[in-house]
């Protein structure tokens, strides 16, 4: 029965990313403000989403492919460019105040300049494809890990890494929730 | 801003709670709906990879569709209205229902942080944002995703390439953040 393909999984993309743009909007990650004050460590908003989801995600994920439901598709780590990139990319994260999925999801919410970002989008993705050739020889052909896990690299179970980014993230909760009820009593 | 400056402009505290979910629930949405996603249709959320294809199909008509054809990007990214594709367009229509439905549609030029630190022009907000999508979708296809693609899918399978594209997004940031923002 799974995974579904064909016509009904092109139906079921546009109720699955339905259901993603809803939550990134109720979760107010639409908004510009949220995202640069995040990295102003003025509000945690969107830690706390990414987080939740990862910690939910991921120990929800591996039970399903520990019953046979799921399997991983871990990407290869391409190390140069994975780190290159995400430099590049959180300068421009801040730069324009959104990630790709937070920035599309904004334009419905009538922000006129995450539109304007989104052409930008789709300028850098031309330069990208036209410089392509080059980055792949050059940058993606570095320090490639392969299909790494963190699991892997330590050694250690699966489940045993879950329940320590599980126990850290909600520790660094509680941390964040009690200053800023301090911050709210001063 | 302070919680409690959020919730006088958003009205009354009631109405703020309805409109606004805790980002724990959120979280806890987007894993679930991540669960989903890996059984259903074994496609993980992500997002750049559909729009390098649309950019593809964008170009064409400008640079001629047999230069796009012939590029060795886009001979692996053609654009189709596969899955990807059609999951962005979902993303947009929930967006516009979630904000339409909680009355929080609204036309925005300049966002208040921006107009605090740089101002109320428009062209210079406009500018910057477009230099800045330019520079989140170079990178988020050199790296192979973005926050959703690589930071939450590739972060929750506790993949190397996750998180090391996590810490090194945040670092950045920050650090972009601080020459910005620093007074």
């Amino acid at each position: 029965m799974f995974p579904v393909t064909g016509t009904s999984a092109l139906i079921l993309a546009i109720v699955f990313g339905f259901a993603f743009g809803w939550l990134l909007q109720r979760g107010r990650v639409t908004d510009y403000n949220t995202i640069v004050n995040q990295f102003r460590l003025r509000d945690f908003t969107v830690l706390k989403v990414m987080l939740t989801a990862i910690v939910v995600g991921g120990i929800g994920v591996l039970a399903l492919t520990q019953l046979g439901y799921a399997k991983f598709a871990v990407r290869d780590a391409n190390m140069l460019g994975t780190i290159i990139g995400a430099a590049i990319f959180g300068i421009g994260m801040v730069l324009y105040g959104y990630c790709p999925g937070t920035g599309l999801a904004a334009i419905a919410t009538g922000s006129v300049h995450a539109l304007v970002g989104a052409m930008g989008m789709l300028a850098g993705a031309m330069l990208y494809a036209f410089s392509f050739e080059w980055v792949r020889d050059n940058i993606l052909s570095v320090w490639k890990l392969g299909k790494v896990t963190l699991p892997g690299l330590m050694g250690a179970p699966p489940l045993a890494v879950y329940i320590g980014l599980a126990v850290f993230a909600i520790a660094f909760f509680y941390v964040i929730e009690k200053m800023r009820i301090e911050k709210r009593a001063n | 801003m302070s919680a409690q400056a959020q919730i006088y402009q958003s009205g009354s505290m009631a109405e703020s709670v309805r409109v606004n979910w805790s980002p724990y629930l959120v979280g806890v949405g987007i894993g679930v709906l991540s669960w989903v996603v890996f059984v259903v249709v074994a496609n993980p959320i992500g997002m750049t990879t559909a729009m390098g294809q649309i950019a593809g199909g964008l170009a064409a008509p400008v640079i001629g569709a047999e230069t796009v054809a012939e590029n060795a990007y886009w001979k692996r990214n053609v654009m189709t209205l596969d899955y990807g594709t059609l999951f962005l367009v979902g993303t947009f229509l929930g967006a516009l229902a979630s904000a339409l439905l909680s009355r929080t549609f609204r036309i925005e030029t300049v966002p208040s942080v921006w107009r605090e630190r740089f101002g109320g022009s428009v062209p210079k907000r406009m500018v910057v944002a477009f230099i800045g999508g330019a520079l989140a979708m170079y990178g988020a296809r050199m790296a192979g995703g973005c926050t959703s693609g690589n930071g939450i899918s590739q972060g929750l399978q506790l993949a190397v390439v996750g998180w090391t594209f996590l810490a090194v997004m945040f670092a950045s940031g920050l650090l972009t953040t601080f020459v910005l923002f620093r007074r």
